[in-house]
């Protein structure tokens, strides 16, 4: 399985022919107590850097972008039902939907854990 | 990137108490300021609901004026009742422009020998011009960076408070006293703007963390940062000057005209006195209303209010999550046409319109101390 994260704060973890994508545990930390999220529907055509899905905190409404061009499987209801999930949970249950991958290949343009850790540290 | 970077960060008397604490500070209103701590904005909001919050608002303007005829003066730039307005006693008002639109809104008390003012942080420079330009004779003294002012909301405030200061269990709401609290001299004001029973304390700076510290040291008490602040004046359905209310809005459209009593309703006498008397006989064209989004999404400011039959009727100018709620709230300004309590209304999120309800606000009940 391999995992990838993008600039945006993205995750995307490919397991098979599936991705699973939601936002990390650094971006839900800045965003702070998840109240609402949006998930896109099966049969969605995504396009990476345009807008995947939506999830609003206490103060502020942010966009969870595609980390790379697919097609949406499923998307989280679990999430939709209780939010908390994100915070308590984001790179678990807190995922918020799953793709197929137009082309596998383009996960690799992608940062890796050790790259991504390298990224957050810059944030701060 | 505009040049208010430029200009210096002002910081409170609590400013190395908020990071010890771990808040995570924004700028705000030219402040360095905690917009929440560890705890998170929703509980925080939930905590003051519950128990008690304390909160720094000594960035506000703290001002004091003195003189003969301080009260006929003030009048001229307010509408608020300040003739009948009893010593140690508060009032809610703003000053007002010749268009009838509201530069400020602000806390009036009657400290006996002067009048009290607490203005919005935001517009202080400016409220003190308009004062000084308005109330010539009148010695004007901005309390500035040597006061501290503490906001202590929530309904066990008064069980703490009165273990320092037993006299201020039973203080009416919208009253003020001199105090002292563990031989710290302070002002004691039984007011806020949580929608919750509290207190307002001013100190002398070098003593404000002193008292932050007696206060944090009480078991139903937690530091509480601007996120929870805004959530919880949001659901009681108050204004923030610069969102709800502006130089654009006046008191009438507002939803504002109990500030104004009905001595000056009839006399008038303040700055668009005429436009404000005519919104009240003949009705305003759109209100401030309470807006009950009907799904889960927040609506946020400036999101587009459309009627049912897709016409603009207004628009958002404060919305979210509210945490005691449990819900999406908001309020906007809405065509009078639309602003009864129950109507049909769309609100356009994300290009989508979403359905939602004019309601009543408050969203949670105030529960002020009332004797």
């Amino acid at each position: 399985m391999t995992i990838r994260f993008t600039e945006d704060h993205e995750w995307i973890s490919l397991d098979g022919d599936v991705a699973t994508v939601g936002i990390t545990t650094f971006a839900q930390g800045q965003l702070g107590d998840v109240v609402f999220v949006e998930v896109p529907e099966a049969g969605r055509a995504l396009t990476k850097g345009k807008d995947a899905a939506v999830v609003e905190s206490v103060k502020a409404a942010s966009e969870v972008y595609a980390p790379v061009d697919g097609t949406v499987v499923e998307g989280n209801q679990a999430v939709v039902d209780d939010p908390s999930l994100v915070n308590s949970d984001p790179q678990g249950a807190g995922w918020f939907f799953k793709m197929t991958l137009k082309d596998a290949t383009a996960l690799d343009g992608l940062m890796d854990q050790a790259a991504y850790d390298t990224f957050v540290e810059g944030q701060h | 990137m505009s040049s208010s970077s430029d200009s210096p960060i002002l910081t409170t008397p609590l400013n190395a108490l908020h990071r010890k604490l771990g808040a995570k500070m924004v700028p705000f209103a030219g402040y360095d300021m905690p917009v929440q701590y560890p705890l998170g904005v929703l509980k925080e909001h939930l905590h003051t609901r519950e128990k008690a919050g304390l909160f720094d608002v000594s960035h506000m303007g703290q001002v004091i004026l003195r003189g003969d005829g301080v009260v006929d003066a003030l009048e001229k730039l307010v509408p608020g009742e300040l003739r009948a307005l009893k010593q140690g006693r508060i009032r809610y008002s703003f000053f007002t422009n010749d268009q009838g639109g509201i530069l400020d809104d602000l806390m009036i008390a009657n400290r006996g020998d002067h009048l009290f003012l607490v203005v919005n942080a935001a517009c202080k420079v400016p409220d003190i011009a308009h004062l000084t330009a308005g109330l010539p004779g009148v010695e004007i003294e901005y309390l500035g960076d040597d006061r501290g002012l503490l906001a202590l909301q929530g309904p066990v405030a008064a069980t703490v408070l009165a273990r320092f200061i037993p006299d201020v269990a039973t203080m009416p709401f919208m009253s003020m006293v001199s105090a002292d609290l563990k031989g710290i001299p302070v002002t004691i004001a039984r007011s806020g703007y949580t929608g919750e029973d509290g207190y307002e304390i001013g100190i002398n700076a070098d003593r404000t963390e002193d008292v932050a510290r007696l206060l944090l040291a009480e078991p139903e008490v937690a530091a509480i940062g601007l996120g929870a602040r805004d959530s919880l004046r949001l659901e009681a359905g108050l204004c923030l000057y610069g969102h709800d209310i502006d130089t654009t809005t006046t008191p009438v459209e507002a939803g504002l005209t109990w500030a104004i009593s009905k001595r000056r309703r009839e006399e008038g006498g303040y700055p668009g006195d005429a436009i404000v008397r005519r919104q009240l006989a003949e009705g305003a064209t759109r209100y401030r209303v309470g807006i009950q989004p009907e799904g889960r999404a927040p609506a946020r400011e400036h999101t587009e209010i459309q009627d049912a039959a897709g016409q603009t009727v207004g628009e958002v100018t404060s919305g979210g999550f509210g945490p005691s709620a449990n819900a999406p709230v908001a309020m906007g300004y809405v065509t009078a046409a639309n602003a009864a309590v129950g109507t049909s209304l769309s609100l356009v999120v994300r290009g989508k319109p979403l359905p939602a309800k004019v309601a009543s606000l408050p969203f949670v009940p105030q529960r002020y101390y009332r004797g």
